[in-house]
């Protein structure tokens, strides 16, 4: 008998990859964002901060409405998206992948705000004063010396992307081999009586995913602080 | 190179407004931390902005706030060495080294790497990460990057402060190079009177945010002005003219005479800066005789002024140098002394530039 019946393994993979997509897609702008929460100093950067964090403490399903009104088909932005780029959202895989980028925004953005603001600010000004334009210091001195941060930020959004739910179901629905992710899937075996062995076993999936997701976000981290120990 | 400062700017609980000119050479700004003199620093490099005010370097304006003109620091070209160094933790020594140098491109017409880490001793590190160097190496290397973006002026933030006496001893004669050899115009930050007198040609003495003596180093420090933060003295540029074994004594010639110390670790034709406080020069009205000093210059007294109330500074010319003196105002009265009198300044004890002795 194989591990995982086709079903189970279709949702694994579409998490696998919604989680990839969701990750590697905020990652530019949570970087943007944070560097101007570090760094920037203008009127508005506590609203930004607030807007920013609004998905950490919202209830999901509101994040996920939220997300239908502006990014469905008839949504400002969606309807602006498929009209000049053709890229839809609502009920397909991508949509998942945003609702997980957005839930997981905050956390990448704090991640890799720590990681700059732990940049020796006169590192940068050194750079300066050697000929870099703010550019140039941002892309030799202190996306180097983030590179440990940028790590943790992208394994974060993606376990955070794994365990998303409401937000996900809320926008995108619930559409075996388009937006059915593993939590999904559970919530749905749930439903149906008899199937407590399946549930289990994708919970168990589950937990193995993250753990290895966060163990390896250690790892790495733990690996880069010895290095930039300057072995 | 000429450089003109003119700038003013408040802080919470710190102000700064301070005006000078240096016509080029090393220029030290000289006072106790907090003073004012790494915000200077940092209005040179265009790490920090003026309230109000000017800079210009050789006559280009760098900063004028009334014009609105603020040139950021990439387009500058000061290079600037830090008491921390900053090196970068994630490249090697080499690309720290390159790293202005490749910003500043072919037409900087920068010295090449391997004359700069000839100057500086820092071939045997080039492939080591900064978090492996030693203090002293560090600052070395911070010396090499800024020298490579090949600047018109350099500016250095108290670049011993952090470091011991060993350290500071080792990384000085390195400056002295760059300043005779390479003739880079300096900014030179520090409250170490030994390192001012050392490089400086000319010094600027602040005081909380504030100006209080500008001018050459050998004029400044001779001034017995109590507000001044300088202990009075004067700075001698001279050379060693010959050296006499059996005594263990070196010759050294100046502009106004010569000067008998012990050799210590002096050779024939070696130059040096010397330095004579005012508290260990005495005066003579007539020619000693009998006396165990070695030192006896003809001199001219310049003028008198009180030093604490029983003392009197005199400024000397000796033979177009100015010698300092600190005498009670009791001897000054009895000896009748007064400006165009010819005097003798005997000199009881000389300091050294570098330590000549081990």
């Amino acid at each position: 008998m194989p591990l995982l019946t086709p079903l189970e393994a279709e949702a694994f993979g579409l998490s696998l990859r919604i989680g990839a997509w969701s990750a590697c897609a905020s990652l530019p702008p949570a970087l943007a964002v944070a560097w101007l929460l570090a760094r920037g100093r203008f009127r508005g950067r506590t609203l930004l901060s607030a807007i920013v964090h609004l998905p950490l403490v919202l209830p999901p399903v509101v994040t996920g409405y939220a997300l239908l009104l502006l990014f469905g088909r008839h949504g400002p932005i969606g309807a602006w998206l498929e009209s000049w780029f053709g890229i839809v959202f609502a009920f397909r895989w991508t949509g998942a992948a945003l609702a997980a980028g957005v839930m997981g925004f905050p956390l990448v953005v704090r991640a890799l705000q720590l990681s700059i603001e732990a940049v020796e600010p006169g590192l940068e000004q050194a750079a300066a004063t050697l000929g870099a334009r703010p550019i140039m210091v941002f892309l030799t001195v202190t996306l180097p010396l983030i590179v440990p941060g940028l790590l943790a930020g992208l394994l974060l959004g993606f376990a955070k992307s794994l365990g998303e739910f409401g937000a996900t179901i809320t926008f995108v629905s619930n559409i075996p081999g388009e937006t059915r992710t593993l939590p999904i899937a559970i919530y749905t075996l749930l439903q149906v009586p008899g199937t407590d062995a399946a549930v289990l076993r994708l919970s168990a999936l589950s937990v193995a995913v993250s753990v290895v997701a966060v163990f390896a976000s250690e790892m790495i981290a733990r690996r880069l602080r010895r290095r930039a120990a300057g072995a | 190179m000429s450089l003109s400062v003119e700038v003013a700017l408040a802080r919470p609980g710190f102000t700064l407004d301070v005006g000078f000119d240096s016509p080029g050479g090393v220029t030290a700004l000289f006072g106790r931390s907090g003073a004012g003199k790494s915000t200077i620093a940092g209005l040179l490099a265009g790490l920090v902005k003026p309230d109000r005010g000017r800079i210009l370097i050789d006559g280009e304006v760098l900063v004028d706030t009334a014009a609105g003109v603020f040139v950021p620091p990439h387009r500058r070209r000061i290079g600037s060495v830090f008491q921390d160094g900053r090196l970068f933790p994630h490249l090697t020594v080499r690309r720290n080294l390159l790293y202005g140098a490749w910003f500043q491109g072919r037409q900087a017409g920068g010295k090449p790497l391997g004359a700069i880490v000839d100057l500086l001793g820092i071939a045997h590190l080039l492939d080591r990460r900064p978090a492996t160097l030693s203090g002293g190496e560090k600052q070395r290397v911070a010396i090499g990057r800024a020298l490579l973006m090949a600047p018109r002026l350099l500016v250095l933030d108290e670049p011993l402060a952090a470091l011991d006496q060993a350290r500071k001893d080792e990384i000085l004669p390195y400056l002295e190079r760059l300043r005779d050899e390479m003739r880079l115009p300096m900014v030179y930050v520090s409250h170490s009177r030994d390192e001012v007198v050392r490089l400086a040609d000319q010094l600027v003495v602040i005081e909380a945010g504030k100006v209080v003596a500008s001018g050459p180093i050998g004029e400044v420090s001779s001034r017995f002005d109590p507000g001044g933060g300088t202990e009075p003295g004067a700075v001698l540029a001279v050379t060693v003219e010959a050296i006499d074994p059996a005594h263990g004594l070196a010759t050294l010639s100046f502009a106004g005479g010569t000067l008998c110390v012990p050799v210590g670790r002096l050779s024939v034709g070696q130059r040096l800066r010397l330095q004579i406080r005012a508290r260990d020069v005495a005066i003579a009205t007539t020619p000693p005789e009998g006396l165990s000093i070695l030192n006896v210059l003809p001199a001219t007294i310049l003028d008198l002024a009180a030093a604490g109330p029983t003392a009197v500074g005199l400024r000397l010319d000796c033979g177009g140098t100015i010698l300092v003196a600190q005498i009670t105002r009791l001897s000054a009265e009895t000896l009748a002394l007064a400006p165009g009198q010819a005097v003798h300044a005997l000199v009881k004890s000389v300091s050294f530039d570098r330590p000549p002795i081990e």
